[in-house]
């Protein structure tokens, strides 16, 4: 069976930089993701970071990508599966990768699992008419594949998410007829909504879709308001002649490999849903399984590099790798982890930590 | 939690008094919320926004010692500042957009000036275009409005660009 030190399972944000720091540590790491090019969610990441320099503030998604790839292709340390899905994991610790409709196994010392997150779905009549998407597939359509969704978009959240992919709609000649926003507020940041609001995009807080209409395809969208307890109030209803509605509802962790490998989970709604109990290292319950990224608890791309270049310095340490800069490198990634989550928006992240380490606590996961 | 003596107006430091825009160009700081960003500190080679102590508190500038040079326009991922200049003419102001659609205008045409909202408030001429490599594909428009609406126009609507459909 083939061996490496490290599989790192997931090339996006936080998988290539736990596969640069791994490489940087001088351990042999194989990467491997089912796209047919690596970045993961930031290859339709158009708009540009916030952050600090360390995250790459105020550069584009697009090009975070090509610069984190570039530092690992033709890297004789590392070796880059592309198009090829983890299938399976196995009791004595290898993975089933699946490329070219041909199965393999591959036996890691270590694994940084950062296989990100899925979207969430939303339950109304007609929610499975062709024209209705979630927010990821109407970025990768506009964004990586040059086509347009529709014509005329209802967009479901007002969170980061659908906010910026508002944004983009407009930006790729769509009209969006409106953001609607379950919340009394808005979730995203306050800048992302003003831009999509000085380009005469309203957002209805309080308001939620009520229905889908279309024969084959969707024709329009009827959403209504929600009172206090989130009960929607009848005769509030407003119709939108659309013919795409894009739901960006929240995503939760991908962690199918993690039940599979038997990782204690727990459900930490602040989190995003079920994930793993580990330590500071991003080390799970099962030796030699790490994570890093949305797996580990639903954050943004910043965050996520920051959370695999940890994971990558300690699965590396952890197999006798050392470098002169290690503890520097690793003080720094917390520190800067500790400053991306410390403003009033990074509260619910916070308070969802403090649960999960405390019950990491409690089974003995974190010491 | 924090120490934030900068931030009791939200603001102070960030949008310039009508006194300091009597006074030349300088830079609107549309940004009031704390997230966790710092571009704009790097961007300034004047020195006027202060460095940043947390990641996650608002910019803050000193309009002494802003020059209105624009530098910070294309970087901040928010596209939150503008630099307003009530000094270009008697009756008209400039005011310096960060811009990622197309097509671009060019110097000359005239587009409408949207507010805030994205209602239509004025014609507006545009009077130049940056767009260099540091501009990162964030163009930077110059257009020309009323005076009255120097601090109004935000976002301009260029021929058949993309809208939202209850545009004014």
């Amino acid at each position: 069976m083939r061996t490496t030190e490290i599989c790192v399972i997931g090339a996006g944000p936080a998988g290539l930089c736990a596969a640069i720091a791994a490489r940087d540590m001088g351990a042999r790491v194989t990467c491997v993701d089912s796209g047919d090019r690596p970045g993961g969610q930031l290859v339709k990441q158009t708009h540009k970071f916030f952050g600090s320099r360390a995250e790459f503030a105020g550069k584009r998604g697009i090009d975070i990508a090509r610069i984190l790839a570039e530092q690992i292709e033709n890297d004789p340390l590392v070796e880059l599966m592309l198009e090829s899905t983890v299938i399976g994991f196995y009791d004595d610790g290898a993975i089933g990768i699946e490329r070219d409709d041909a199965l393999t196994f591959l036996k890691p010392a270590r694994i940084v699992c950062a296989t990100g997150a899925s979207e969430r779905m939303l339950a109304f009549p007609n929610n499975d008419l062709p024209g209705v998407y979630g927010a990821g597939a109407v970025q990768t359509l506009m964004n990586v594949y040059g086509v347009r969704p529709g014509k005329a978009v209802l967009m479901v959240g007002a969170g980061n998410i659908g906010l910026i992919v508002s944004y983009q709609l407009l930006q790729a000649g769509v009209e969006v007829a409106a953001v609607v926003e379950a919340m009394p507020q808005v979730g995203g940041y306050d800048v992302h909504a003003r831009k999509i609001q000085r380009a005469g995009v309203p957002i209805l807080t309080s308001h939620t879709v009520k229905a889908v209409h279309g024969t084959r395809t969707v024709e329009g969208a009827t959403v209504w308001a929600l009172g206090g307890d989130f009960r929607p109030i009848p005769g509030t209803e407003q119709h939108f002649q659309v013919d795409t509605v894009c739901l960006a509802v929240g995503l939760t962790p991908l962690a199918d490999i993690l039940w599979q490998a038997g990782c204690r989970m727990a459900y930490v709604p602040e989190l995003g849903g079920h994930v793993a109990l580990r330590d500071e290292d991003y080390e799970t319950s099962r030796p030699s399984v790490y994570v890093a990224g949305d797996l580990a608890g639903i954050e943004e791309a910043s965050s996520a590099m920051l959370e695999g270049t940890i994971a990558g310095l300690a699965a590396a340490r952890s197999l006798g790798h050392s470098t002169p800069d290690f503890d520097e490198r690793l003080a720094a990634a917390r520190a800067d982890l500790a400053a991306l989550r410390g403003g009033p928006k990074g509260e619910k992240v916070r308070r969802g930590l403090d649960r999960l380490m405390r019950l990491g606590r409690e089974v003995g996961v974190v010491a | 939690m924090r120490d934030k003596p900068c931030q009791e107006s939200r603001t102070h430091g960030r949008i310039p008094g009508a006194e300091r825009r009597a006074r030349g160009p300088c830079v609107v700081m549309e940004c009031f919320e704390d997230i966790p960003c710092d571009p704009c500190h790097d961007a300034c080679r004047q020195g006027a926004i202060r460095p940043f102590d947390d990641l996650n508190h608002l910019p803050e500038v000193d309009f002494d010692k802003c020059n209105g040079c624009g530098a910070c326009i294309s970087v901040c991922p928010g596209l939150a500042i503008f630099v307003v200049d009530e000094t270009w003419k008697d009756d008209l102001a400039v005011v310096r957009l960060p811009y990622e659609f197309l097509p671009l205008p060019a110097p000359g045409d005239v587009v409408a000036g949207l507010d805030r909202s994205g209602r239509r408030c004025c014609t507006a001429k545009v009077i130049r275009v940056e767009k260099t490599k540091r501009h990162d594909r964030t163009a930077v428009v110059w257009i020309e409005v009323p005076k009255a609406l120097s601090m109004e126009v935000r976002h301009i609507r260029v021929g058949g660009s993309a809208r939202g459909l209850h545009e004014g």
